[in-house]
């Protein structure tokens, strides 16, 4: 089946099966491979896009469901000169990531909050966070991150 | 997975012909579904995706003041927009595994799931909802027939809830963090004519009511009217997470936690 849907502002298309994950679809139909699938059971959240601006686990929907959908996903993330958007280069800042395998979900999930709630709290970020697992950082510093992103003072969040 | 066709419907006529096919399923938001057919589970010969039906989104309040859901609303929306109307209805579906889940689960997959650890069932039982189907409306109290058993007949699509607004209502979940689901909840709704108790992720049957404590808090509506109160462990659910005997003490101590948020 022939699906159209706009990935990070450019059109694309592609010829799927009805059992093409949207994961499947970004990584292997249209090579962008830093939507990661960590548990392909819609635990871990590595896989996390936007999907008409809701964050959604890529793993867990149909790609046919994103048909005519505008997707966002990492890789368009960064400013249009190739920088590092705010959050990103908060990650980077605070130590945000270890491996980095979580990164790309954490930050997808990170900028569905700040874009719902500019200013979070520190346990609005870690409740925001609940679908999103990490195995190095212990959370932390992606927590800072996140405040630091949003603008708001760090120093008072526990642990380095 | 297995192969499957997929088929996306824009009205409930249109998905109720395309569920004629042998071995079609409907699709809600795929949460549950699609680990499902992962797991090779299940081995649909189409998929008929509900997401595209307008008839089915969104929540509005009728004339008589009850609260209507239509089936294919995600848990997210559910969260935003009942909560003026219906805070507790509202506060379950924002408790419902992560923001994520959220923006894709929709109420009718969950409530025809009708997984014994599932938060919506409690809502829907606890208020005494009706669900509506394409072809008839069922009261929750004739719906949920035991683990994963609903009275739904095949190809039978969930259009919309409707639920009475009670005086008061609160749902207690005690998180079971790993699956996100409860180890045990309680919903309670006290209405005009009385109170309703409802749990969920206890019973080896499923969502149930706990008469006793119904009656009990219809006498006096106190937390302390449940003091002497203890559930019978024996059809409890036992798994790593809890034994029988700990779920039967969870529904106590949330039920009495429901009694003081409605107070
Ligand atoms: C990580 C995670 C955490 C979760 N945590 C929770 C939690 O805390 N509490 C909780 O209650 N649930 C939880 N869930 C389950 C979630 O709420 C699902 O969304 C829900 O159980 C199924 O809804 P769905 O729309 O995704 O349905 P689907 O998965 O698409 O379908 C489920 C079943 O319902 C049928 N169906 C779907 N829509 C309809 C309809 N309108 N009419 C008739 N049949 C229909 C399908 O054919 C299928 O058999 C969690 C899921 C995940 C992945
Ligand atoms: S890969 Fe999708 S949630 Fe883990
Ligand atoms: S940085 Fe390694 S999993 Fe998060």
């Amino acid at each position: 089946m022939k699906i159209t849907m706009t990935v990070n502002g450019k059109a694309v298309s592609g010829d799927v099966e009805g059992r093409t994950l949207l994961s499947g679809f970004l990584r292997e139909h249209l090579s962008l491979t830093g939507t990661h699938v960590g548990c392909d059971t819609a635990q871990c959240g590595a896989c996390l896009v936007h999907v008409n601006g809701e964050a959604v686990k890529s793993c867990n929907m149909l790609a046919a469901e994103a048909d005519g959908a505008d997707v966002g996903t990492i890789e368009g993330q960064a400013n249009a000169d190739g920088s590092l958007n705010a959050i990103q280069q908060a990650f980077q800042d605070h130590h945000g990531l270890q491996c980095g395998f979580c990164t790309p979900g954490m930050v997808m999930s990170a900028a569905a909050l700040l874009k719902e709630n500019p200013r979070p709290t520190e346990a609005e970020i870690r409740k925001y966070l609940e679908g999103n697992l990490c195995r190095c950082t212990g959370y932390h510093n992606i927590v800072k991150a996140i405040m630091a992103a949003s603008g708001q003072d760090v120093s008072s969040i526990a642990a380095e | 997975m297995y192969s499957f066709d997929f088929e996306k419907p824009s009205t409930v006529a249109d998905a109720v012909a395309a569920l004629g096919a042998e071995d079609a399923q409907a699709l809600g938001g795929g949460q549950t579904l699609i680990p499902t057919l992962k797991q090779r589970l299940a081995a649909p010969s189409k998929l008929v995706s509900l997401s595209g039906i307008a008839e089915m989104q969104g929540v509005c309040v009728e004339d008589d003041g009850s609260l209507s859901i239509g089936g294919a609303t995600t848990h997210a929306t559910v969260a935003r927009e009942a909560a003026a109307t219906y805070p507790a209805l509202a506060a379950l579906a924002g408790q419902i595994g992560d923001p994520a889940v959220r923006n894709r689960g929709t109420i009718g997959g969950s409530v025809a799931n009708n997984d014994p650890a599932a938060c919506y069932p409690a809502g829907v039982l606890g208020s005494a909802a009706t669900i509506v189907t394409n072809t008839r409306q069922i009261a929750a109290d004739a719906f949920f027939e035991g683990m994963f058993t609903t009275a739904l007949e095949e190809g039978e699509i969930i259009t919309s809830i409707r639920f009475p607004v009670p005086q008061v209502a609160s749902y207690q979940k005690f998180l079971q963090p790993a699956s996100r689901f409860a180890l045990v909840g309680v919903y309670l709704a006290r209405f005009a004519d009385g109170v309703r108790v409802t749990v969920t992720g206890a019973s080896e049957d499923g969502v149930f009511r706990w008469s006793e404590a119904e009656e009990a808090l219809n006498k006096e509506f106190r937390p302390d009217a449940l003091m002497d109160l203890r559930i019978n462990p024996a059809n409890m659910i036992a798994d790593l997470h809890g034994s029988k005997a700990y779920r039967a003490h969870l529904v106590s101590v949330m039920t009495k936690r429901a009694v003081e948020a409605c107070m």
